[in-house]
């Protein structure tokens, strides 16, 4: 089964390290991805730029509206996203728990696992041909 | 690119998972120490096999070849953590050694699963983490198996897992089975906990049958590892419950008592294995309550109908029961049974007693067993004030609905 891991990070906690720290921290988590990739673990990475490259996209009357900056302003910001396959969700706790960016400190994860869409797909699909067929 | 896994391939592993996890995580918690590398281990041990079997074929012996792919993942991830952390390294050192001198003999695998079993099983863990933990550790079921079964969120039961593993770590609760003077009382832990998977599954209408069978596996388990005579009688009382399983519901989810069954869907086999044990058992001499109640199980099977049960071995052997195990609810049974035997007012009288003690007149079934008493009595607006209040305290549907029908059949 396949896991979301929303990996946030306080702003400013790069930065307040030395580069020695920074290094530390980086060589680890690059070590730990590698044994989680040759396990199988890990399918994807996605780390993100930082909050204040986001841009939040609105519907408003019909029309697109934008701002600057995250959607949720929150003390944490999201900072990368890593998909796991794990046997069950305990089995994903583990693995996130021995990521060394969180023993590190930078901040809470969020592990969601995700949603099967395949019978709302198929069903959709029914529905799309019938209404092209009348 | 790593070879694609053939179908075939990965249901093998899938079934080996199941069959062979138990044992290949038991082994390596011993050897480790530590529940969650030991996990980790196995989980790259499997990840190890879907990578390399395609190339290699399935090896003769599995099992010695996961264990031992487990303890080079675990020496590998233990150096791992020496690596960056300078203060890990002589405990890197002391697990190599105790890992590769460790004994691998058969005999000696067999018994690590009853070491995680009494471990999965420790008092000092909540019991609802009791559970969780054993049917994830010992019988192999997914975090999202377990939640889906007993009807809770994922997260709340990967919580309980959680938790429950903290405390074997913060406690240091080791990895084996207890000493001769704490077995009684510790095995008595680890055959509530049974039986606590097999009545949930029992009154469950949906996920029941897959606990219960869960339940009954892993009765099979212990009594392999420890025969002693109360885990012959508490597999005996779960096959002799569960062979009713399809008699005891009809097609529209209602339930039908013991009197009203088909007996020809009684599964005879589950019937004469549990008969064979519950003998074994009391022939013993050292049985307890699990034995006892297989043993009234068992006299009601082995009668064709309601009206021929032996009624009055049924309240001796109650009588039995209520002396090592005194409890309200034994109480109301044997009062059941004497109104089987003696006449509905010799029943009434004692059922009386127990709820004017009011130990009982929160239980739904002291209510509807009076109920039904007083019904045959022909005390009509006594048994309608009881399976009222019956109805008021019922929570399961099924229950629910035979109580209402009941009601409104009354004259």
């Amino acid at each position: 089964m396949k896991y979301i891991c929303l990996g946030y990070i306080k702003p400013g906690t790069f930065e307040g390290m030395t580069e020695d720290e920074r290094h530390a921290v980086l060589d680890e988590c690059f070590e730990h991805n590698d044994h989680l990739r040759t396990n199988g673990h890990l399918v994807a990475e996605l780390p993100l730029q930082p909050p204040e490259t986001a841009l939040t996209l609105y519907w408003k009357d019909g029309k697109v509206a934008t701002t600057d900056g995250p959607y949720a302003e929150t003390k944490e910001q999201l900072g990368g996203i890593q998909i796991l396959e794990a046997r069950d969700l305990n089995h994903a706790i583990q693995l996130v728990s021995q990521l060394p960016g969180f023993k590190y400190g930078l901040g809470p994860i969020e592990i969601r696992p995700t949603l099967d869409l395949n019978e709302m797909l198929k069903a959709s699909e029914q529905r799309r041909r019938k209404s092209t067929a009348q | 690119m790593p070879t694609p896994v053939p179908e075939q391939l990965s249901s093998t592993i899938e079934t080996l998972y199941r069959a062979e996890s138990g044992r290949v995580l038991a082994t390596l918690a011993r050897l480790l120490g530590d529940l969650d590398l030991a996990e980790e281990a196995m989980q790259e041990a499997f990840a190890a096999a879907l990578e390399s079997w395609p190339r290699t074929g399935v090896p003769e012996k599995p099992r010695p070849w996961l264990i031992s792919t487990a303890r080079f993942k675990a020496i590998d991830r233990i150096r791992r953590r020496a690596h960056f952390d300078r203060t890990q390294r002589d405990f890197a050192l002391y697990m190599e050694a105790r890992i590769n001198q460790a004994a691998l003999e058969d005999e000696e695998i067999e018994d690590d699963r009853l070491r995680l079993i009494f471990t999965c099983c420790h008092p000092v863990l909540p019991p609802e983490g009791q559970v969780a933990l054993t049917l994830r550790e010992i019988c192999g079921l997914t975090t999202e198996e377990i939640a889906r079964a007993f009807l809770v969120t994922p997260a709340t039961l990967a919580q309980r897992i959680v938790r429950a593993k903290a405390v074997i770590r913060d406690r240091v609760i080791p990895y084996q089975v207890p000493s001769s003077q704490e077995l009684s009382a510790r095995l008595g832990n680890v055959l509530l906990v049974v039986y606590l998977i097999f009545n949930e599954g029992y009154s469950a209408e949906t996920t029941g049958a897959e606990l219960s069978r869960e339940a009954i596996r892993l009765g099979r388990l212990v009594l392999d590892l420890l025969p002693e005579p109360e885990v012959m009688g508490l597999l005996g009382l779960m096959l002799l419950q569960e062979s009713g399983r399809a008699a005891r519901t009809s097609s529209d989810g209602n339930l039908i008592l013991l009197e009203q069954q088909d007996r020809s869907l009684w599964s005879r086999d589950q019937i004469a294995e549990g008969i064979s044990l519950t003998e074994n058992a009391l022939r013993s001499r050292r049985f307890g309550a699990y034995t006892l109640q297989a043993a009234i199980a068992a006299v009601h099977v082995e009668s064709s109908s309601t009206a021929s049960t032996d009624w009055r071995q049924i309240t001796l052997l109650y009588d039995q029961l209520l002396r090592i195990q005194p409890s309200p609810v034994v109480e109301l049974n044997l009062a059941v049974a004497v109104a089987m035997c003696e006449g509905p007012e010799h029943g009434l009288a004692l059922i009386n007693d127990l709820l004017a003690r009011e130990q009982l007149s929160h239980y739904h079934l002291a209510h509807s067993a009076r109920a039904d008493l007083c019904r045959r009595l022909g005390q009509i607006p006594e048994a309608r004030a009881s399976y009222e209040k019956a109805l008021a305290l019922v929570s399961q549907e099924p229950e629910r609905r035979f109580l209402a029908r009941r009601l409104a059949e009354l004259k």
